[in-house]
């Protein structure tokens, strides 16, 4: 059973957002870490790059599957986590404790739009 | 068994050897020196190594030892279709009439390739039913752009620049979808139904005034023929988008159907599957492409004309998508497709793929119980296992593969296609015996039997081998792909 | 009945018990009746390898090959020296009748050959990596084209006038599919014009393809192109025509190329009436994980023995479906096997050798020429081709040199930049002098063109 944290947003693509004031760290799930498998490349953007909300700003890669990295609310990147770019591994040892970017976000209504814990625990169930 | 070569051809090199004595050309005189000036000469010497012809020779059949061929044994690569590679057609294309020839020569002294070019055209037509052909795609996925770059710019020609999206069936080849974006279209996936072909549903839903087509692959890559593809052809078409087919699994239908006849507009062959030309440890291979006679303007240039008994190169016209490659397209694989296609006469190639069916419902049938059969149907050149009907230790379909090896047969394709979760995909082709058949079912069944009672048998494979598991995880996450020296 | 089909009617009867089914017929019960097919393909009888061979026969008596005259067509195809191993060791079946090797532990002499071929390629054009091989040099340089506007985000590529016309008019395809707008940059003495390229660069540009030697056999002023296109923060694309060029001038990589594609036709594979050749495709480092199509990489196995395997497959199709860096799959694989025979046997100093002899002789025979009062077309320095003008029209050296056996260079109407274009009934011819050519033949071409005019 994959972990799902409770105060964490989350995307139906399997991204997590943890919110402090307005800037907010974005990661993979621990659900999507087990899908993929040993990690053998993450791509993150530099600081100063733009996506909305649903854009593409990284992927993800295994040996056999390559996952995009979609961004759960519009924002800005502030930094990128170079620790999980260079030992990708530490996102499969602990998917919630390694954060991807670092983002401000615009919105906060976009928020809204996120699924919290319980729902996503009910996407992930099967 | 040879022992493994440990040695890269840079790590057997030492001053003072050479390995290829270059003639006298009797030109006196260093005409070349300070010929280039220095800041556009090469300074520093490239890493290549210094070895004698001996040297060389046996380090290249050493490394050619480290390989499985089909000549070898066994090749059940399903949807690679790797039957044998006769020799005659190796004769053929080393011939120096044929291998020797610069392609700007005039046509006056290339009739006879111009002509086996032509005819090789007019027998791809009767076989897959299609108007015309181009030999320049340079393998099937060179053709499956070609062909949709066709598609797209025949949408243009008639005012339909904004049918954009070409629809894939989630069992397609990966080329098919990356092919489609190649040509510049968005790719609409739709699910399989669930007896694996079509979902006339998903289709119909997914079909509007922005598709430009449909790509599939017949019989599908679960081997299972589309019995319902006339309807498929007719929805497409009422919905003003054509039809592609990848003719990947053509080894299954020669001389019972044709794409052309089930309402395909634009068709590639792989010479290196269907028409027996080798694979070349990945290459190279050819994939002509045959259009319908609307699309015929469309066709990459030039196409080879025949004036009389006098053949030509024609110009492309205005329709024309332009070139997709230099020159006219893989010669050298072509020839190899002309022999094997004469060789085996219109029966002949009946006769192959009506053995390639038989042999594959033949396994289907040694196999299923203590393998998942998932479509429990009639196959046609090839068959799809989900994975073990039972196994203990975390036992999977990757495992039994690599048992295999240990077993002395190259593994079928694994993993794919992608809706099949622990697809074990089988194509044994015409080339295998009954005796080979029946031995490689002998083997997989014994593999069901140790995923049971000793997976660390199938866990530890292979063993025989002259390496063993390689970490993959290790190649990709440090990449070394150049020598360090 | 074929001899490449071991089964049985025997064998076929009980095989048929064990399916269930009365006959093969019943197979192909699910194609509905209105598509199958009711009469026998026509394509003649089944032929024994003997008729084959005479059949084949007659059509090779009607090729004459350029290989086996004195040629001096270059142009895109050389006919260089092929050493005999070559075909011996492509030759074994254990090479030529494999897969694509996605299974590692029985396929290390596929994925170590190819790991070899990458080393000395993107040795060969100073690059960091080296993939697997391409189709061609031309589809290789369209998808560097692409891969500089995926990688650039921008729409428009510059190609000089100077590259291959084949090479252009697949760019031209590629481009036209994927909305990246090909400008030309006009040439000046035979080489790309510097001061048009810097106009022309602009923010919008998302590569400049440039080919060393051209199409004209002159060598560019690569690292100049390379500076001014990296001042707008374009892709510099280094297009090699003659893979033999790369032993004596100076690599693309070291030119400041971050993408470096060509044809390795000229590294041991034949002319074959344009293919299959070899195409090949090396990057800086930072666009590793955007080439397209196979790599390999090394590693090691569980007894930690080093050993090779595919490798960053997570860029290709079979996993990325349309997101993929290219829907290639296939590649050159058994060529670059012949190009990897071929440049261990010749080794640096061969290869250079073979080089100095192709312009040793290309340069004697611009002598000879100019000693006979033809003209070259151009000044600046050459690799072995060279274009020269003609008195007449090219027609009549065309014929002449047929005539007296040599296979003449090529005919360069319409193929020249406007601003070089001889003039009306005067023709140019494009040569090219491998180190096949010996002086007798070089004599012999000069005369047989003398008594053309």
């Amino acid at each position: 059973m994959a972990k799902v944290l409770d105060e964490l947003y989350y995307t139906e693509d399997h991204e997590w957002l943890r919110v402090d004031g307005n800037v907010g760290f974005v990661g993979i799930t621990d659900f999507a870490q087990g899908h993929l498998g040993d990690i053998a490349y993450i791509e993150l953007p530099d600081a100063g790059s733009r996506f909305a909300a649903g854009e593409v700003f990284g992927v993800v890669e295994s040996i056999k599957t390559a996952s995009d990295l979609l961004m759960p609310v519009s924002g800005t990147v502030a930094e990128k986590n170079d620790s999980a770019e260079q030992s990708p591994e530490k996102v499969n040892a602990d998917a919630y404790d390694s954060w991807l970017i670092k983002i401000e976000l615009e919105d906060m209504g976009e928020l809204d739009k996120l699924l919290r814990a319980d729902a996503y625990t009910e996407l992930t169930k099967e | 068994m040879a022992k493994h070569y440990d040695k890269l051809i840079f790590e057997i090199s030492s001053d003072g050897k050479e390995g290829y004595l270059l003639p006298d050309t009797g030109v006196e005189g260093d005409f070349s020196k300070d010929a280039i000036p220095e800041e556009l000469a090469r300074a520093d010497e490239p890493v290549l190594p210094r070895v004698s012809e001996p040297e060389a020779v046996r380090h290249f059949t050493r490394l050619s030892q480290e390989n499985y061929g089909v000549d070898g044994g066994f090749y059940p690569l399903g949807s690679c279709t790797m039957k044998y590679n006769p020799k005659i057609n190796e004769d053929a294309a080393a011939m120096e009439a044929f291998c020797g020839l610069h392609p700007c020569q005039p046509e006056s002294d290339a009739q006879g390739v111009l002509r086996l070019m032509y005819e090789l055209g007019e027998m791809l037509s009767e076989i897959t039913g299609m108007a015309q052909f181009s030999l320049q795609p340079a393998a099937g996925a060179h053709g499956e752009l070609s062909g949709l770059m066709i598609f797209k710019a025949w949408h243009e020609k008639n005012g339909q620049a904004d049918r954009k999206r070409i629809i894939v069936p989630d069992s397609s080849h990966g080329t098919n979808p990356a092919s489609a974006a190649e040509a510049g279209f968005e790719i609409v996936q739709i699910k399989s139904a669930a007896d694996g072909t079509v979902d006339i549903d998903a289709l119909a839903a997914a079909l509007d005034d922005k598709t430009a087509g449909l790509m599939l692959t017949n019989p599908n890559t679960l081997g299972l023929f589309e019995t319902r593809i006339g309807e498929i052809a007719d929805m497409v078409h009422s919905a003003g988008g054509l039809l592609y087919y990848d003719g990947a699994n053509m080894n299954a239908i020669m001389g019972y159907a044709r794409p052309g006849d089930m309402g395909f507009d634009v068709v590639h062959v792989n010479t290196h599957k269907t028409f027996s030309t080798p694979h070349g440890g990945g290459g190279p291979g050819a994939g002509p492409i045959g259009v319908s006679a609307a699309l015929a303007p469309y066709l990459p240039g030039p196409v080879v004309a025949r004036s009389g008994d006098f053949y030509t190169l024609e110009a492309a016209g205005e329709n024309s998508i332009g070139k997709v490659r230099s020159f006219y397209g893989s010669i050298g694989v072509l020839v190899r497709a002309w022999c094997y296609i004469k060789t085996m006469g219109g029966d002949g190639l009946k006769s192959a793929s009506e053995t390639a069916v038989l042999n594959a419902n033949y396994l289907k049938e040694l196999l299923k119980g203590k393998y998942k059969l998932p479509y429990d149907v009639v196959c046609k050149h090839e068959f799809v296992l989900d994975g073990l009907a039972e196994a203990q230790g975390g036992v999977r379909t990757l495992d039994v593969a690599k048992r295999l090896i240990d077993l002395g047969y190259h593994p079928p394709t694994i993993y794919f296609p992608l809706i099949v979760e622990n697809a074990i995909m089988i194509e044994p082709t015409e080339t295998e015996s009954l005796e080979t058949l029946d031995s490689f079912a002998e083997a997989m069944l014994r593999v069901a039997d140790e995923a049971v009672s000793c997976p660390d048998i199938l866990l530890e494979a292979p063993t025989t081998a002259l390496v063993r598991r390689i970490d993959e995880l290790k190649a990709a996450k440090e990449p070394v792909l150049v020598w360090q020296g | 009945m074929s001899v490449y089909i071991p089964i049985t009617p025997s064998d076929r009867a009980g095989m048929l018990e064990r399916i269930g089914v009365q006959s093969e017929a019943v197979l192909f019960e699910d194609i509905p009746e209105k598509i199958r097919l009711k009469e026998g393909l026509d394509l003649g009888k089944p032929m024994s390898e003997h008729e084959l061979m005479k059949e084949l026969g007659a059509l090779a008596a009607k090729n004459a090959p350029a290989s086996c005259r004195p040629c001096f067509l270059g142009a895109g195809a050389y006919d260089r020296l092929i050493p005999s191993v070559i075909r011996h060791m492509t030759s074994r079946s254990e090479f030529y009748t494999a897969y694509t090797p996605y299974q590692p532990e029985i396929s290390q002499g596929t994925l170590q050959a190819i790991f070899e071929f990458q080393t000395m390629i993107a040795s060969l054009t100073g690059m960091d990596v080296a993939n697997a091989s391409m189709y061609d040099g031309a589809s290789a340089c369209a998808e560097a084209v692409i891969m500089a506007a995926r990688q650039t985000r921008r729409g428009r590529v510059l190609v000089s006038e100077t590259l291959h016309p084949d090479t252009r008019r697949v760019i031209d395809t590629y481009a036209r599919f994927n909305s990246i707008e090909p400008v030309s940059v006009p040439a000046k003495q035979g080489v790309t014009d510097m001061e048009a390229l810097s106009s022309l660069v602009g923010d919008d540009v998302c590569g400049v393809v440039v080919q060393s030697p051209n199409f004209f056999g002159l060598i560019e002023d690569a690292a100049a192109a390379a500076d001014i296109t990296h001042g707008k923060g374009a892709l510099y694309i280094a297009y090699t025509s003659d893979a033999l060029s790369l032993a004596v001038l100076k690599s693309p990589g070291a030119s400041g190329a971050d993408i470096a594609v060509g044809e390795g036709q000229s590294f041991g594979i034949p002319m074959c009436y344009g293919g299959p050749w070899l195409g090949f495709m090396a990057v800086k480092a930072p666009l590793m994980r955007k080439l397209p199509g196979r790599i390999v990489g090394q590693s090691v196995d569980m007894d930690g023995k080093r050993s090779f395997v595919l490798t960053l497959q997570a860029r290709e199709q079979h996993i990325r479906r349309e997101k993929a860096t290219s829907n290639i799959c296939s590649n050159q694989g058994l060529n670059a096997l012949s190009a990897t025979i071929y440049l261990s046997l010749l080794g640096a100093d061969g290869l250079k050798e073979a080089a100095k002899r192709s312009m040793d002789g290309a340069r004697y025979l611009k002598a000879q020429l100019e000693a006979a009062g033809f003209k070259a077309l151009y000044s600046g320095p050459f690799f072995d081709e060279f274009a020269f003008a003609l008195p007449g029209d090219t027609a009549r050296a065309e014929a002449a040199l047929q005539a007296a056996g040599y296979v003449g260079g090529l005919a360069l109407d319409g193929l020249l930049p406007a601003a070089d274009a001889a003039g009306d009934g005067l023709g140019a011819m494009l040569v090219c002098v491998t180190e096949k050519r010996t002086r007798e033949e070089l004599d012999g071409f000069v005369s047989a063109l003398r008594a053309a005019y």
